[in-house]
């Protein structure tokens, strides 16, 4: 009882990490109706810029916020250069974007930072275990730390005027214009907040993975099974559903299949999620009268 | 009256097809203009010239200024709101957000002050306030397309075909707004409408489109009872 509860909890501390990249996912599949199959590799690359921050005497939160911003900027620069020209392409054009996306990013990161595997620091460190030895402090630490950026994504969707503004641009990007919003502006700041996301999920994950250029492949993987359970289009549902993929794969793992087959967790509800519920549990089947 | 948008030797094109054959018509302050014509002669697509959502050549004149060649938002942040056909509404927002989007150029003391006046001519969107839009009926979803034009707080209002698909009955509470509309805001309107009737009896001048050139031109009366139109467009 106590394994399994203890299999819960820390099921929930991986998934607050997918939960965070499936958002991510969703923001940009909203607007550009593609998965971003970039988006790890991108949170990857940001980890390696906080850790050489790190490295260069920044203090940890001192290379955590000018990690995020390098991120955002980043996230914009890669809509402005390589997406808006993408705006009117056919699918497979955007698709092969985003996969030149994620090998630029792969061997770049490689190239620069070099392929060896390197540990990552906490900024939660002591060995003192807590709640009873259920949590390290870097688990509670990444999970109050994800939990408070989730909050603030959604209260800045939800109840500010340029949240809405960029959720309007991701919907209807031709009525967005006529009541004068600058929809090229909002699709940039959009692919800046995820690759802010991602960067935040990268640098929470880093110090229990240990830090190396495919570190977030097998986690993309997890978000996008999560981003599907919830629903694609559904940000909140994709949040639970991350969280959900993340007590699966550790349960699953602990009793089911084993720690070698976890990833094949997150295939199986890709194709279960597929087959059986194509919108999601939570995604939205949009009411409309004609 | 003095005019607020003039269009000279307006030409428009959608890729290789040419809409528009070089236009000439003005909308004068405070009037409201209507624009007819049959099925594909361009009146839509008069609209979006306008608007700058299609590629034009020729001048558009708006208060004094040039906009040809503007972005569309840009276009919308000098006064001028566009009910799109198809009404733009969006769907998966709720009906408040939709109004609030259509404030989104003004301070939020403006939206809250001007919200009032909308619920007054269209009292149904304040029961829906917090409906999905895409859940409202297409009479709602046209006054809900009004309403957020009107937040604007435009100096010119743009109207593509506000009777399509709706009732009779609730085309002319649509119609009796839109003067109402006019009367009390000295709102300039351009309406585009097949429902040469109805944009007749609330227009000052009246323009006729055919296939892209503009083949009349003249006061609402002059052409509602000129003998061609009315027996193409009136059918009486």
């Amino acid at each position: 009882m106590i394994g399994l509860l203890h299999q819960i909890l820390s099921g929930l501390v991986t998934g607050g990490i997918y939960a965070s990249v499936a958002l991510a996912l969703v923001m940009i599949y909203q607007s550009t109706h593609h998965v971003n199959f970039a988006q790890g590799e991108m949170a990857t690359f940001s980890t390696y810029i906080a850790l050489a921050l790190i490295d260069a005497g920044l203090p940890y939160w001192g290379a955590f916020v000018a990690t995020v911003v390098i991120s955002f900027i980043m996230g914009a620069v890669i809509q402005i250069v390589l997406m808006r020209p993408m705006a009117n392409a056919p699918v497979l054009s955007s698709v092969g974007v985003f996969i030149g996306l994620l090998l630029v990013f792969n061997s770049l990161t490689g190239w620069i930072f070099s392929y060896t595997i390197k540990s990552f620091p906490s900024p939660f460190e002591s060995s003192r275990p807590l709640l009873g030895g259920f949590l390290s402090p870097h688990e509670l630490g990444a999970t109050v730390v994800t939990l408070a950026v989730l909050v603030a994504v959604y209260l800045f969707f939800r109840h500010t005027k340029l949240g809405l503004a960029m959720r309007a641009a991701a919907f209807n990007p031709v009525s967005s214009r006529l009541v004068g919003i600058r929809v090229g502006h909002m699709l940039a700041l959009g692919w800046g907040l995820a690759a802010t996301l991602g960067a935040v999920a990268g640098m929470m994950i880093a110090p229990v993975v240990f830090l190396d250029p495919n570190m977030m492949s097998g986690i993309l993987l997890y978000a996008f099974a999560g981003a599907l359970l919830g629903g694609i289009d559904n940000p909140a549902g994709a949040v639970i559903g991350g969280f959900a993929v993340g007590v699966i794969e550790n349960l699953g793992g602990a009793y089911v299949v084993g720690t070698e087959l976890k990833l094949s967790l997150a295939l199986f509800t890709i194709v279960a999620v597929l087959v059986f519920r194509p919108n999601g549990l939570f995604g939205r089947v949009l009411v409309t009268r004609v | 009256m003095p005019k607020l948008l003039e269009a000279i030797g307006l030409h428009a094109a959608y890729g290789a097809s040419k809409v528009l054959h070089g236009i000439d018509f003005l909308v004068e302050e405070g009037g409201v203009t209507c624009l007819l014509g049959a099925n594909g002669a361009g009146k839509t697509t008069t609209l979006r010239a306008i608007s700058g959502m299609v590629r034009t050549s020729g001048e558009i004149h708006f208060a004094g200024v040039r906009i040809d060649g503007r972005a569309t938002e840009d276009i919308a942040r000098v006064g001028i709101a566009h009910v799109p056909d198809g009404r733009g509404t969006f769907m998966e927002l709720t009906v408040e957000e939709n109004l609030r989007l259509g404030a989104y150029t003004r301070p939020d003391r403006a939206f809250r002050e001007d919200l009032a006046q909308v619920f007054d001519y269209f009292p149904r969107l304040q029961q829906r306030m917090y409906q999905q839009a895409g859940t409202l009926s297409g009479g709602e979803q046209q006054m809900l397309a009004i309403g957020r034009a009107l937040l604007l707080r435009p100096r010119l209002l743009l109207l593509d075909e506000p009777s399509f698909g709706l009732a009779p009955l609730i085309v002319e509470e649509v119609f009796t707004i839109l003067h109402r509309i006019n009367l009390e805001q000295r709102m300039s309107i351009l309406v585009v409408e097949q429902n040469a009737n109805l944009a007749l009896a609330i227009s000052e001048r009246a323009y006729l489109l055919e296939t892209g050139r503009m083949v009349m031109a003249g006061s609402a009366a002059e052409l509602a009872t000129n003998e061609a139109i009315r027996r193409s467009y009136l059918g009486f």
